[in-house]
């Protein structure tokens, strides 16, 4: 976007030419209507076809790699000590499938007090069709349309500088408690934890607050509304952006490093100086060289 | 050989010695003042007064140096700060908080930061001088216990020191709570528990400091008059005190040729110390502008202003409240309830008595010691920390208990970066906080006593040189060589046996508790060797170095014996 914004001000110079405004009409209307050829929505009967096809594709690839623990249904399997061995997956949506896939966490490694997040083992098609099977079990939350998180497609500079600090407030009020201030990320009970969220994809943050994925709270859209969403998201990413004003950041965990930066830096090289200016004196107990003995 | 006296001055008695004349204009003006303030006497001693050298000696005058830099930094920073929880509308130059309310102190926080010149660097350097001020004030107490400092005649100092660090943590506490960030807000509010779980006084404390329910509109104001005015003022007299009393008990020194208790064996404070430390406090200020500078300390952007609903995760005080917050976060859930009142002992126990105790262990520390060993005698010499074994163990366990407290400060950041269970992390200091200080406390001892050992291994037998002999029989040993006679003696300086005088018994003929415990001070310790030993030592290694004599100086290059040599082939099968 940075890059956009600099062409346009490159641009900017000939804007005032006669012939400017018609030419940037024309492009304008040349690329909306190639644009909407390109992505509008097919007639409902191919829309139905291309869905059950994806679906079709999904069940083939849940069943190989999801069933095991999800069951053959996406039922989910209970262990004879009616233990959970994998929960149900009807009614978590696509939404949950495209974020738990998406970021690697499923297929699961291991089971454990957390989930790691991990290189994700599917690409995009192979997901949405997942997706799109599971949605197909019962109704949940749907994958986010992309302006729904993207903190670019704000109108202007000055409604994106309004949701930045709506979003800060709403950040500070319902995530800072487990993700930290920073979105550095928190301890949670029993060896699990709030993962740092400062390398997450807009999208999935956007996921994560609809589904409420391990112990994380589902932010329905009741609670926090589409467009809280989307400025808290505008938040993480302006503070991703930002630059660290008082310097390096210790890591952004607050106190305990700032703590061991005073103690083994700032103190440290105090010591050490103290150690160089007493070895940098005339000694009592020295000799003169060349002195007799 | 004649000599040229004309330039020498002329002083026959009658006349001074300096020259005659008008005076330069810098002695024109020193004579005008020491005429009116007296000020020649006073400066001529201490320009003379002189002190010991050694790099743990400058430990306390980097808490001093600190401090100048943080009266400094902290009177540019009172110019544009806004002590005030007036709420207002931030409309500055940060723009993700633009149009939030907040009160006027955390906008003036952020004004300082963004729109001040300078203001973020002096922010950080104030706040990493106070980290620095209270760490070296802990690193130079660790240097007095160890070595013995904080002995006869210096109690009273002792004392005043670990005033200082009290005073200190509260002006770093009442300095931290100040921007009314989330983080300090968080903290007021902690405080504000730590007091109303006080048993029955603790909720009319809490109204008391904060003019009512929390938070008021009162407590930042109080706070910054306690900051800026109180504490300083407290901290500046007891600095001055401190600093007098070093002057009049005179510095301690380290034992060696030519030192005694009754003199210091250094180097004058003017020139040689008047340089070093000008020198020194540059340094400090350099490296604390460096801090403020390159690493961020509290970016009070990234809090926001402080609203009793939102709270972080990685919510800790400074580094020097972090062992009671540790404390708090591993203490089990104890709370009672009688006639309908709740006893928060999980609360109170852990940051309101344990703190309070541990000072008062920490200023008693040098009158326990001196209770138990009976020692009456004034001490002007240090003593290596082998040299007092459960002292040392004592405070090494001390340190190990702090430690482990501080540890569980921070078991959230340890449980998210080295994968571990909180809980468990929870479980193990609980267990390791009564244990670890055991253990400490045994292994410093025994480490101590084997020094000890080792330091007589040294004086009766030699240093090792490295140096292998094979005599011609076939053994080897090493050659070892009398200590350099300096060395020797400040390693024999110590004193002999018990400190004090013998034991006194019950009057059923038992040892009383003080007795039991000088009995447990002294166990095991090891005592320098006697002259007796020191002189038959020497005269075995004289005996040594004269049967040795003849071999010496004979290079071993490997192939000594290749003319005897006879190879096993040659030999015969059976003879």
């Amino acid at each position: 976007m940075r890059l956009l914004n600099r062409s346009v001000g490159r641009l900017s110079r000939h804007r005032r030419r006669p012939l400017a405004g018609a030419a940037v009409l024309l492009v304008a209307l040349l690329s909306t209507g190639g644009l909407y050829a390109a992505f509008s929505p097919a007639s409902q009967a191919e829309t139905e076809k291309d869905n059950a096809a994806l679906v079709a594709e999904g069940k083939e690839l849940f069943m190989i790699n999801c069933s095991t623990c999800h069951g053959s249904n996406g039922e989910g399997i209970t262990t004879q000590n009616g233990k959970l061995f994998g929960p149900s997956l009807i009614g978590v949506g696509a939404a949950s499938v495209d974020f738990q896939v998406g970021t690697g966490r499923m297929p699961m490694a291991q089971p454990g007090a957390q989930v790691e997040v991990k290189e994700p083992s599917f690409n995009q098609d192979e997901i949405d069709a997942m997706a799109a099977y599971v949605a197909s079990l019962g109704p949940g939350p749907a994958v986010p349309d992309k302006e729904q998180y993207d903190p670019e497609s704000y109108g202007s500079e000055k409604e994106k500088e309004e949701a930045v600090a709506l979003g800060g407030q709403i950040f500070l009020t319902n995530c800072t408690a487990c993700h930290n201030f920073t979105g550095a990320g928190g301890a949670m009970p029993r060896g699990g934890e709030a993962p740092s969220i400062l390398n997450t994809d807009p999208k999935h943050i956007y996921e994560a607050m609809l589904t409420g994925p391990q112990s994380m709270d589902t932010f329905s859209d009741g609670n926090i509304s589409p467009e809280e969403k989307k400025a808290v998201i505008s938040y993480v990413e302006s503070m991703k952006e930002q630059p660290d004003y008082g310097g390096f950041n210790n890591g952004a965990l607050g106190p305990v490093t700032e703590g061991i930066v005073a103690w083994v830096i700032g103190l440290g090289i105090l010591v050490a100086f103290a150690t160089w200016i007493a070895a940098h004196t005339t000694r009592t107990n020295q000799t003169k060289k060349g002195s007799a003995k | 050989m004649s000599t040229d006296t004309s330039k020498v001055a002329a002083s026959n008695g009658t006349d001074a010695a300096a020259p005659a004349g008008k005076p330069t204009k810098a002695g024109a003006a020193a004579n005008w003042a020491d005429e009116r303030l007296g000020v020649g006497g006073l400066s001529k001693f201490l320009s003379r007064k002189i002190f010991p050298d050694h790099w743990s000696f400058m430990l306390g005058e980097i808490a001093l140096w600190s401090f100048v830099v943080l009266l400094v930094t902290g009177v540019f920073l009172t110019l544009w700060f806004k002590p005030s929880m007036a709420e207002i509308t931030y409309q500055g130059s940060y723009a993700p908080l633009r149009g939030i309310d907040m009160s006027e102190a955390m906008a003036s926080t952020l004004d300082i930061s963004f729109d001040v010149r300078g203001g973020l660097l002096l922010r950080q350097v104030h706040h990493w001088a106070a980290s620095l001020f209270i760490a070296s004030m802990m690193i130079h107490m660790m240097r007095v216990f160890f070595t013995g400092a904080h002995r006869k005649p210096r109690e009273i100092n002792w004392v005043i020191g670990a005033t200082l660090l009290l005073l200190g943590t509260l002006e770093g506490f009442t300095g931290y709570s100040l921007p009314d960030d989330l983080l300090s807000g968080t903290g007021i509010r902690a405080a504000d528990g730590f007091m109303m779980a006080i048993p029955i006084v603790g909720t009319y404390i809490s109204f008391f400091l904060f003019g009512g329910e929390f938070p008021g509109d009162d407590i930042i104001p109080r706070l910054f008059t306690i900051h800026v005015l109180l504490i300083p003022a407290l901290l500046l007299a007891l600095i001055g005190a401190h600093l007098i009393l070093l002057i009049y008990h005179k510095h301690t020194q380290w034992p060696g040729p030519g030192r005694t208790e009754k003199n210091v064996v250094g180097y004058p404070m003017v020139p040689n110390y008047i340089s070093k430390m000008t020198g020194f406090f540059f340094i400090t200020f350099g490296v604390t502008a460096l801090l403020g500078a390159l690493f961020s300390l509290n970016p009070v952007w990234k809090y926001g202003p402080y609203d009793p609903t939102k709270v972080t995760a990685g919510s800790q005080p400074d580094w020097y409240m972090g062992w009671p917050d540790g404390a708090l976060r591993i203490m089990p859930g104890w709370e009672s309830h009688f006639w309908g009142s709740t006893w928060s002992w999980n609360i109170f126990f852990p940051v309101i008595v344990l703190p309070m105790a541990a000072w008062m262990v920490v200023l008693l520390l040098p009158f326990i010691e001196a209770w138990i060993t009976g020692d009456k005698r004034e001490h002007h010499l240090l003593q290596r920390p082998r040299n007092a074994p459960t002292r040392t163990a004592t405070f090494v366990a001390l340190m190990v208990f702090y430690a482990a407290f501080w540890a569980a400060g921070g078991n959230d950041i340890i449980a998210i970066k080295f994968d571990l269970s909180i809980n468990q992390i929870t479980y193990f200091l609980r267990a390791f906080v009564f244990l670890g200080p055991i253990a400490a406390f045994i292994i410093t001892r025994r480490w101590c006593i084997s020094l000890q050992r080792h330091d007589n291994e040294k004086l009766l037998h030699g240093y090792e040189t490295g140096t292998v002999i094979r005599t011609p029989e076939g053994a080897y040993h090493e050659k070892h060589l009398p200590l350099p006679e300096g060395e020797a003696f400040a390693m024999t300086v110590r004193d002999r046996g018990r400190a004090g005088d013998e034991p006194e018994l019950k009057k059923n003929g038992k040892p009383t508790f003080r007795a039991k415990l000088r009995a447990f001070y002294y166990d095991h310790d090891v005592d320098k060797p006697t002259a007796e030993e020191l002189s038959a030592a020497h005269h075995h290694a004289e005996h040594e170095a004269h049967e040795l004599a003849a071999h010496e100086g004979h290079q071993v290059d490997g192939h000594d014996f290749d003319d005897h040599r006879h190879s096993a082939i040659e030999e015969p099968l059976s003879k």
